[in-house]
């Protein structure tokens, strides 16, 4: 961003939208918005409460488990479905089906069938995450260079090396991207489910804070969240722009 | 035993295919023996099916019907004594130079300390030394090429397969291209098997040159260019005999250009 001719550092959008927070808050029109510095001071107070840690490693855990096994089915799955006819007919359908699907309201659902506890939340993550993995894998995939796959085959390559050695590469970016956006819905899912299924996590502090108007309290988790968000969406990103040069190359 | 001497002198031999796409005929009947140790191309307008035959020979197609053996051996598949040169390169852009020359030999289960010191053989013999590290986006169409031939002639293959290869470089590389490759073929005793739709290329590096013409696709004609094989790179596109057969195969082939 520039202004005046500056170069202004990264992220100043920030701390501009951060002054104004603060203005406003110091003028006390709502009760909703606080001063920015007392949410931070509050985030300070409770960061190294046990009640804080606890729910900071119960939703760590949860989204750790949730991603992890979306990935693990997720682009294995959509590659799979990029390479074969049969296999894309037979599951796109019911992919873009839930990747549209208020998966909200499937949670009840998923409560009757794995239980009250971490498990469905687990799921319910990796339900948020695994749609768009998949979708982003398999198109990837999708406009591969045909005379790779062709050069890969006259040099006698297995299946299995084709599929390491030529696909996952080739489709690399366009994974990647997928892996960024289903992480972001993670953390929409893992919340949703800690404050739908059990009252665990930082589901359970926001609903603690929000029923009893401690906003302070309640933007200060939110902040919390929103710089664990953006840091594993700016480290993906960065992960992203490290194999952009052959995305537009294969 | 007739047939046994042919397929002794003959590194590759392709006996009435017939292919089709759908309702499309791409080769009826098409037979074409490719002597061994010679370059022989494949040239015709397109849609004559060239590409289509140098793809079965690979082993990448199946021909409806038909035979094709490479030393005698029925075809039924890729093979290691086939290599390939894409037209488009087919490098892997995310490996260096030293991976992509190297793939080959990593797909067929040689070790890295083995098959480097092959790659770098060859990266030096097709004049890329110094470009080991390099990634395929930060080299020219003509060094793109290279790597490619270096990758298929580090399998170490007698039967390079060769589709317009030359096709995708500008025309002073491509020029240099020709005269290596007349070299490789005197100094590799291999069997290479070049389309190609340039009539000067095709009579500059071959030994045999197939003439392919479409609807329905078959071998009208086969020349081979022998006064001045013996001659120096440079003065072979100055020869009397070289420019009439350049003339004789446009002559043959301008009806089949709209």
């Amino acid at each position: 961003m520039k202004l005046f001719g500056y170069q202004l550092p990264a992220m100043s959008s920030l701390i501009l939208w951060g002054l104004l927070w603060e203005i406003v808050g110091q003028l006390e029109l709502t009760f909703f918005l606080p001063p920015l510095s007392a949410i931070f001071s509050t985030l300070m107070e409770i960061s190294t409460t046990s009640v804080f840690l606890k729910a900071l490693a119960d939703t760590g855990y949860a989204f750790f488990i949730g991603t992890s096994s979306a990935i693990a089915i997720g682009i294995p799955v959509g590659i799979l479905m990029g390479k074969s006819r049969f296999l894309d007919e037979l599951l796109l359908p019911w992919v873009n089906m839930f990747l549209s699907a208020p998966l909200t309201a499937l949670v009840p659902v998923l409560m009757v069938l794995f239980g009250f506890g971490m498990k469905a939340i687990i799921i319910t993550t990796a339900l948020f995450a695994i749609w768009i993995i998949v979708l982003n894998s398999r198109a990837g995939v999708m406009q591969i260079n045909r005379s790779l796959v062709e050069m890969a085959h006259s040099f006698g390559a297995s299946p299995k090396d084709a599929f390491f050695k030529i696909y996952f590469w080739a489709a690399l970016p366009e994974i990647l991207g997928g892996v960024r956006i289903g992480f972001i819905r993670a953390v929409k899912g893992v919340i949703i489910g800690q404050l739908l299924i059990s009252i665990v996590g930082f589901g359970a502090l926001f609903e603690l804070y929000s029923s009893n108007f401690l906003m302070k309290h309640f933007w200060a988790v939110l902040i919390v969240l929103f710089a664990i968000a953006f840091t594993i969406a700016e480290f993906l990103a960065h992960l992203e722009r490290k194999v952009e040069y052959y995305a537009s190359r294969r | 035993m007739n047939d046994k001497t042919s397929d002794i002198e003959n590194a590759v031999s392709v006996h009435n295919v017939y292919k089709n796409y759908g309702d499309v005929e791409a080769l009826r009947d098409l037979s074409l023996d490719f002597p061994r140790g010679q370059l022989t191309s494949l040239l015709g307008p397109s849609g004559c099916g060239k590409t289509t035959l140098l793809k079965i020979i690979a082993g990448l197609l199946r021909a409806n019907s038909g035979e094709i053996t490479v030393n005698g051996q029925p075809v039924a598949g890729p093979g290691p004594d086939r290599a390939f040169v894409f037209q488009d390169f087919a490098l892997l852009p995310w490996a260096n130079v030293i991976r992509n020359v190297a793939f080959g030999l990593e797909l067929r289960g040689v070790d890295r300390s083995e098959r480097e010191a092959i790659a770098e053989k060859y990266i030096g013999d097709v004049g890329l030394k110094g470009f080991e590290k390099s990634y395929p986006h930060e080299l020219s169409g003509g060094m793109r090429q290279r790597v490619g031939l270096a990758r298929a002639l580090s399998v170490d293959s007698q039967v390079l397969l060769m589709d317009e290869p030359f096709s995708a470089v500008d025309e002073q590389t491509r020029r240099k291209f020709q005269e290596d490759l007349l070299k490789l073929v005197k100094n590799e005793s291999k069997t290479f098997i070049f389309v190609t739709h340039s009539i000067e290329e095709a009579v500059y590096v071959s030994d045999q040159v197939a003439i392919l013409l479409p609807r329905p696709s078959r071998v009208s004609e086969i020349i081979r260019p022998e006064g001045f094989r013996h001659k120096d790179a440079n003065s072979i596109r100055r020869d009397p005999e070289y420019l009439d057969i350049v003339d004789r195969i446009w002559a043959s082939l301008r009806t089949y250009v709209e």
